[in-house]
């Protein structure tokens, strides 16, 4: 053994050869995300009378290939409000640690302040903007389902540009195109949501996330859905799709092998 | 001859243990003019007593607003005071930047107090030399903060430091009971007095030597408050006639006799 202390600890050269010390190099390349790489599909959330439904399926897709069957894009924060990612899962799970962290912080504060959907979607959209002006953006557009200062029910998206707006509905990906005309159907305005049963909205929400399976090849037929109102929050992470019919499929021209 | 060589630093425990370098700062707070504080369940006063330093020279304000929900007023060094609002004004700004939400009062005012505890921990520093009182209200309603040179900080009912302010103290406890249900003008009046009580000999409360802070709720949660309001100079007559001498009945004179 080297009996020199330099070389206490390390592996032995002469078995696992030197070190390459262009591991340990500071400088180099950026490490900023370009593109995601994981991702989740579509999000859908509508307002109702007392509250919002939201959905998302369980589904994490590598390209085009269904990697993950059990990802559980609905998160909880402080049990007053839910967040729903759509975009990368990894820099998912990095806001769900912040958001995490964000919640027990704001509980130690003894006297019953917590942040409510609205703070927290302001706070989601200022991490969103600072983290895209780094040029190291975090690849997600959110929903945030919850109530505002009013106990009013509130929904509102922020993404991965630090963008952000609001409407009685609102849907993620490919939900935007597809979902989001179901929806507004059913609550073309504050004043329709506002007069819309529990029942209506889930109905709503389900149909939508049915469509979605039927025509985003980047879906599944698992999903979760939440009912956050002023009482709570009803999560159901491992919901499947009911009353599925696909008698329209060979209807269908123009993709695949056939030609006409 | 007897130097106490346990004073020169704010890091060094007296044999019998104590802070020397504390409690000089306490004593700093004791010589600046007396403030009052009061809270109900509506609203939070603050009342002040202002110095001139010579008859040509204007009054040292005491009054600080913070932001629209707060405000706190001051006895001992202002300077020191000075630099703890900014950091004040400063918190409630980024609060209602990341999150659009007014600063609850006791995460505020526990930061300061974990600021002015680290200046009796490190060697070099100097504890701050001002004692406040902070008032304003939160989404849990109107509230009422003592803060000390120590980083000592507690919610009270009623409050007076600064000089003299022993008395003032006598007559908030004696009104105790009386200020949960009372309104803003009551309260209001009840600060002058105690205010008045700590008065010297010679001195009487004018419209130049008195400031009055208030704010308060509306109804209920925050966004039906009373913003923080300053009142100075001629705003106070309204109040300083109705405490004067003579004005008021069997409630001033039993007062008095503590003066003595």
């Amino acid at each position: 053994m080297n009996h020199l202390p330099q070389a206490w600890g390390r592996p032995r050269d002469d078995v696992y050869g030197a070190y390459d010390g262009s591991y340990l190099q500071t400088h180099g390349p950026n490490q900023h995300t370009q593109q995601p790489i994981v991702t989740g599909t579509s999000v859908v959330a509508l307002k109702f009378s007392d509250g919002v439904v939201i959905a998302a399926d369980n589904l994490a897709s590598y390209g085009s290939l269904a990697r993950f069957t059990d990802v559980k894009r609905l998160r909880k924060f402080a049990d007053s409000s839910i967040v729903g990612f759509g975009g990368d899962v990894s820099d998912m799970q990095y806001l769900d640690r912040l958001l995490n962290s964000l919640d027990i912080e704001e509980a130690y504060s003894s006297s019953g302040h917590t942040l409510n959907a609205k703070n927290l979607h302001t706070y989601l959209s200022k991490v969103f903007y600072k983290r895209r002006s780094d040029f190291n953006p975090l690849w997600n557009q959110v929903l945030v389902a919850g109530l505002d200062d009013d106990k009013k029910p509130f929904l509102a998206s922020a993404d991965l540009l630090g963008t952000t707006f609001s409407a009685p509905s609102l849907a993620t990906g490919f939900g935007a195109h597809l979902a989001q005309p179901l929806l507004r159907k059913v609550a073309p305005d504050e004043i329709a949501a506002s007069k819309l049963s529990k029942e209506q909205a889930l109905a709503a929400v389900k149909e939508s996330m049915k469509v979605l399976f039927y025509r985003d090849a980047r879906s599944l037929d698992k999903y979760s859905i939440a009912i956050v109102t002023a009482e709570g929050i009803d999560l159901k992470e491992d919901e499947k799709l009911e009353n599925q019919s696909w008698a329209f499929a060979d209807q269908i021209r123009g993709y695949g092998t056939q030609v006409n | 001859m007897f130097r106490n060589n346990y004073d020169n630093d704010s890091v060094t425990f007296s044999p019998q243990g104590r802070i020397f370098q504390v409690e000089y700062a306490s004593e700093a707070v004791k010589q600046g003019s007396v403030v009052v504080g009061i809270v109900s369940k509506t609203h939070a006063v603050l009342v002040a007593l202002k110095r001139n330093a010579e008859e040509l020279s204007s009054y040292q304000k005491k009054i600080i607003a913070i932001d629209e929900h707060l405000g706190l007023s001051l006895a001992g060094l202002a300077s020191d005071a000075r630099v703890l609002s900014n950091f004040m004004k400063q918190q409630s700004l980024s609060s209602r930047l990341t999150y659009g939400r007014a600063i609850p009062l006791e995460r505020l005012v526990s930061s300061i107090g974990d600021r002015a505890q680290t200046n009796t921990q490190h060697y070099g520093k100097r504890p701050y030399g001002v004692g406040l009182l902070v008032a304003g209200v939160d989404e849990t309603g109107p509230h009422l903060f003592e803060f000390q040179p120590s980083g000592m900080t507690q919610e009270m009912v009623a409050c007076a430091i600064g000089a003299r302010s022993q008395m003032a103290r006598t007559y908030l406890e004696r009104n105790l009971e009386a200020f949960a249900d009372c309104g803003r003008e009551e309260l209001v009046k009840h600060g002058l007095r105690a205010l008045k009580e700590s008065l010297a000999q010679d001195k009487e409360l004018t419209v130049e030597n008195c400031s009055v802070g208030v704010v308060g709720v509306k109804g209920e949660g925050m966004k039906r408050i009373e913003a923080f309001k300053l009142y100075d100079g001629a705003e106070v007559r309204q109040w300083v006639d109705l405490v004067a001498d003579g004005t008021e009945g069997a409630e001033g004179t039993e007062g008095m006799e503590v003066d003595l």
